[in-house]
């Protein structure tokens, strides 16, 4: 009994900890984001507040938490107040299984991919409920987008890690890390690198982000689902997105790039690299992710939404199906 | 492998950080209901639609592909659950583990070409 009291007191410190440092982390990609895409487009980004706009996220913040939350007078009001939440909650549980080094998680469970893919897709509901509740029609048409788009991205992204589960065979994230140090590059990027492209251009539309950001198509949605929320309310929304960009960018890091191991061929040139502890790997990848969501959205226009569902459905899930055959196959021979 | 008591906190650390993020949610809510300004006008209040006021209904009839779309998602989704499974274990069942899964998905694919002429997957009127 008192070992369990333990525990539960250890991962709520643990969690407290790792997710204070995870939203300091979104905070500053929001800032990321806009310097990025700043310099793509020969702009400076923000400036103001702070040296070099550095303050500007907290400012956002404060601005965020201090503006009226209007509930317009139509609209289905507990599912609509609710919406946010479940989104957040989705977005944010995700990172309950993420390990960040071998010794660093909150919990290791052993179907720790079932659990991410599982909780991700319960992030569909809030902008569903979302897009329904809000009564407008902006609203009403991007959370439609959004819920064919997203299921149909769904798809293809789990089809894209079975590859990596049958290489690795297993479901817990750590041990996939482990499994992919006897492989060239110390990574399943090689192996697996149809799956990996797939990954890539599913995970893209799993988060709503350009070239696939249809559901808030700006020029004509307005913003999308979330039209009608304001105020706190929107920026759970907005949180939601990045953490679920994190997460996206954490789970490639995890299944392809070999997590937070050092790759083999770096350590034999450069040997002093091994003192370099394993959460700076991790992070440099999953950044790289990050930057490649800025540099999309500064590079890429939109797709069409024929185009779009043309991709998923002819394109990726084939590709996919394809990986797994391949996969299996050369696995079983070998 | 490894002890069940401990592999059962696993799972209830899994079940405490999900309580932790609804907590954070709500915490938000709450400390910016304590400090946000509170003015409505009917005017504020309507659902905005650039401007104009709104016309007509919201909760009407949308184009059917959604919804065929998301019947095609069931299909696939639980063929992608079945994979899951077998992707760890079908190198110890052997030969006849990889065999039938092929069948399987071949079955499946036959369904995916009917679907694609049937013009599931295509958005476009023309």
């Amino acid at each position: 009994m008192m070992e369990t009291f333990y525990i539960i007191l250890i991962t709520i410190l643990k969690t407290a900890l790792y997710f204070g440092v995870l939203m300091l982390h979104v905070a500053y990609a929001t800032y990321a984001e806009r310097k990025v895409i700043g310099h793509i487009q020969l702009r400076l980004g923000p400036m103001v507040v702070g040296p070099h706009g550095l303050l500007q996220p907290i400012a956002d913040v404060i601005k965020l938490i201090f503006k009226e939350d209007i509930i317009p007078s139509n609209v289905d009001k507990k599912i609509f107040t609710i919406a946010p939440l479940i989104s957040l909650t989705a977005a944010l549980s995700t990172f309950a299984v993420i390990p960040v080094t071998d010794k660093w998680f909150i919990a290791d469970i052993n179907v720790g991919i079932l659990y991410v893919l599982g909780i991700l897709g319960v992030g569909t509901y809030g902008i569903i409920f979302a897009g329904w509740s809000s009564n407008s029609k902006y609203a009403f048409l991007g959370g439609l987008r959004s819920a064919a788009q997203m299921i149909s991205y769904e798809v293809a992204l789990a089809m894209s890690i079975v590859g990596v589960i049958i290489m690795a065979e297993s479901f817990n994230l750590t041990e996939i890390v482990n499994r992919q140090a006897q492989y060239p590059l110390g990574m399943f990027l090689f192996p697996q690198i149809i799956g990996y492209f797939v990954f890539i251009v599913a995970m893209l539309a799993e988060t709503n982000r350009v070239p696939f950001d249809l559901p808030e198509a700006e020029t004509e949605l307005v913003a999308g689902y979330f039209v009608e929320y304001s105020g706190i309310r929107f920026s759970l929304f907005y949180l939601a997105e990045y953490l679920a960009m994190f997460c996206m960018s954490a789970l490639a890091t995890i299944c392809f790039w070999g997590g937070w191991t050092i790759p083999p061929f770096l350590l034999k040139i450069f040997p002093f690299l091994s003192i370099v502890p394993g959460v700076v790997w991790f992070l440099l990848k999953v950044y790289f992710h990050m930057f490649l969501f800025f540099w999309f959205r500064g590079t890429l226009p939109r797709y069409r939404y024929d185009q779009l569902m043309a991709i998923g459905w002819k394109v990726l899930i084939p590709l996919a199906l394809f990986n797994i055959i391949l996969t299996s196959l050369i696995k079983y021979y070998s | 492998m490894e002890p069940e008591i401990l592999l059962r906190e696993r799972y209830v650390a899994v079940l405490i950080v999900i309580i932790i993020s609804l907590l954070i949610g709500l915490a938000l809510f709450i400390i910016s209901n304590f400090l946000r300004p509170k003015r409505p006008y009917r005017e504020k209040l309507t659902p905005y639609e650039c401007g104009i006021p709104s016309t007509g209904e919201t909760w009407d009839r949308f184009n059917v592909k959604f919804y065929i779309v998301t019947i095609a998602f069931v299909i696939f989704d639980v063929e992608t659950v079945f994979l899951y499974p077998w992707a760890i274990v079908y190198k110890k069942i052997g030969f006849y583990a990889l065999l039938e899964m092929y069948i399987f998905l071949f079955l499946l694919i036959v369904g995916y070409f009917y679907a694609l002429g049937k013009n599931i997957f295509n958005w476009r009127k023309d």
